[in-house]
């Protein structure tokens, strides 16, 4: 019963990542179409050690992937800053409110993140009511003041912190429901039970209900970096600069704009592979997670 | 923050100003740019009044542009099929799986939760070189989207339906085996009206899927005619276009909306309100 779908996941996902591979390790024809080898005793290692070199001596690759890094870091760091905080009110203390509460985290999670991402290319565009807004409040003085944007009202002219702070806004929805998950599923009585031991409010949150949350703000931050170590389009569409290519960009001009597919096979099965940990660790711990939930 | 952390069971007011500013922060500006699909100007960026004119006006319109109306028939054909292809496929899986007891079972299972997590560059850059070099019989273009969407979608299919099959357990199916019900009948007259629920939920959310994806869409789409409403927000955002493209984005999301509502509430009517919940949050 189970054959077709099974055959279906086989051709069109298992066959398909080995076609990178064999692309990666393939060759191009005259017209720089790739050439797939499909038997790895014909493998050629050339187009995989060009970008392995470039990375070595500190080439483009290098410099975007740094970039791509240094871009998911931040992002990840501020939006569990606002994120925490967020779930955790709606888990304890929204009291009756909570089922509107939770619908308006889960709503964001639904509407196309490219209709997103439009909603505030409106709002920042140089007469738009967010950038006027952001004047007005001194935000923008504050921004230019800190280095993180060039000219007023130059929100989207290839700015670092546009892409940053639109990745936190795309993003934060897919964060904010598994901390939600996790600190819903708090035992209250255990958090009791350390204020009546006698622990201040602050150190019964430090030692007890932080570390009960660490589940909940790994598999968070796995499931909403696996997306933006990929991305390409936020920083297409809220930048459009060379200054803030990350490695999906990358990929995107090598394999579906440009004709150096061989190169962005290559550039794909390296970032699989780097990802492959955290995509296991996802698995791994919301598998472990939905056996302890239906077993206890 | 720091009167929550010297008080959290007070009447934590810092808190709910911080989820109040958050939840305003992420609806806010997808509201105004709802609110520009209804200008009555060309402008995306200064109120001139209301109107319809982006919806049914004479030209431009959602309704009378033959591009926009191109884009939104070709989503709309995507997600059917992706709706009537990834349902039956993941259901029967899903059936499938927790029935098996012998070997292989695991490697099939992981890799079923494999597109779940794969970034979606991943899986665009291997589909795009499979049409290419593996199917070029097939190639880009309508059949490569609707085949690589359903190749994702299926995955959450399984997950929903599976969850509900565990949550059922196996005392109905048993029973209706000890009754002399044959396999065939156990599973048409008892497991799947139980799974009723899951299935139209599942149905919904392929829907959604569907209707928002973009990464995979893009990478199959061969030219202008398989373009999406998700594609042509990409292409057209930073151009000078008119609210019309707020007016179709905002009709994609009255539609992905609606449709996870009502299939919410049929859920909840069937299944229960924490069960519901957890699918509407799509707790994998």
């Amino acid at each position: 019963m189970a054959a077709p779908g099974a055959l279906w996941l086989g051709v069109f996902f298992l066959v398909s990542f080995y076609a990178v591979i064999a692309v990666a390790f393939g060759n191009e024809d005259l017209l720089s179409q790739p050439v797939p080898f499909w038997n790895p005793l014909d493998w050629n290692v050339g187009y995989v050690l060009d970008v392995l070199r470039n990375f070595w001596h500190g080439g483009q690759f290098l410099t975007v992937t740094l970039r791509t890094f240094k871009f998911v870091a931040i992002a990840l760091g501020l939006s569990l800053l606002v994120g925490y905080p967020v779930a955790y009110f709606a888990a304890r203390h929204s009291g009756r409110w909570k089922g509107l509460v939770l619908l308006a985290l889960i709503v964001p999670f639904w509407i196309n993140y490219l209709m997103r991402m439009l909603a505030w290319i409106n709002l920042l565009a140089p007469n738009g009511w967010g950038t006027r807004v952001l004047h007005d409040v001194g935000i923008e003085r504050l921004f230019i003041w800190l280095g993180l944007l060039g000219n007023p009202g130059g929100w989207l002219d290839g700015q670092s912190s546009a892409v940053i702070i639109a990745f936190v806004y795309g993003y934060i929805p897919f964060l904010i429901l598994p901390l939600f998950a996790a600190l819903d599923r708090i035992d209250q009585r255990q958090i009791e039970a350390a204020r009546d031991l006698g622990a201040s409010p602050a150190s019964a949150f430090l030692r007890v209900t932080l570390p009960l949350s660490v589940p909940g703000i790994l598999a968070g931050c796995v499931l909403i970096a696996l997306p933006m170590f990929g991305d390409y389009y936020t920083p297409d569409l809220v930048s459009a600069s060379t200054q803030t290519n990350l490695i999906g960009n990358q990929i995107d001009e090598f394999t579906r704009q440009g004709s150096e597919k061989v190169t962005g096979a290559v550039l794909t099965l390296l970032l699989a592979l780097a990802l492959l940990v955290l995509m296991f660790y996802y698995l791994r711990t919301t598998r472990r997670a939905s056996e302890v939930h239906s077993g206890g | 923050m720091i009167t929550w952390l010297r008080n959290p069971w007070g009447r934590p007011r810092v808190l709910a100003l911080v989820a109040g500013i958050y939840i305003a922060w992420s609806i806010l500006p997808v509201a105004i740019a709802i609110l520009f699909a209804f200008n009555n100007g060309r402008s995306r960026t200064a109120w001139q009044g209301f109107s319809l004119r982006w919806f049914t006006g004479a030209t431009g319109s959602v309704f009378h542009d033959a591009s926009l109306q191109g884009a939104l028939a070709h989503t709309l054909i995507l997600a059917v099929i992706c709706v009537a292809v990834s349902v039956p496929l993941g259901v029967t899986l899903a059936l499938g799986l927790q029935r098996w007891r012998g070997r292989g079972g695991g490697t099939i299972n992981t890799v079923m939760l494999l597109p779940l997590v794969t970034p979606e560059i991943v899986m665009g850059v291997a589909l795009l070189l499979l049409f290419l070099r593996v199917f070029p019989g097939i190639g880009l273009g309508t059949p490569a989207q609707a085949i690589g969407q359903i190749t994702f979608t299926i995955s959450y299919v399984v997950v929903m339906v599976r969850g509900r099959l565990t949550s059922i357990g196996p005392e109905y199916e048993e029973a209706a085996a000890d009754l002399g019900a044959p396999p065939r009948d156990q599973l048409r007259r008892v497991l799947l009206p139980l799974l009723a629920p899951a299935i139209i939920a599942s149905a919904a959310v392929a829907f959604a899927l569907s209707l928002d994806d973009f990464v995979v869409t893009q990478y199959l789409s061969s030219n202008a005619n398989t373009t999406t409403v998700s594609m042509l927000l990409y292409a057209s955002a930073r151009g000078a276009p008119t609210p019309a493209l707020n007016a179709i984005a905002t009709v994609t999301l009255v539609l992905t909306l609606s449709t996870l509502a009502l299939a919410f509430f049929l859920y909840r009517r069937f299944a229960g309100g924490r069960e519901a919940a957890s699918v509407a949050a799509l707790e994998v």
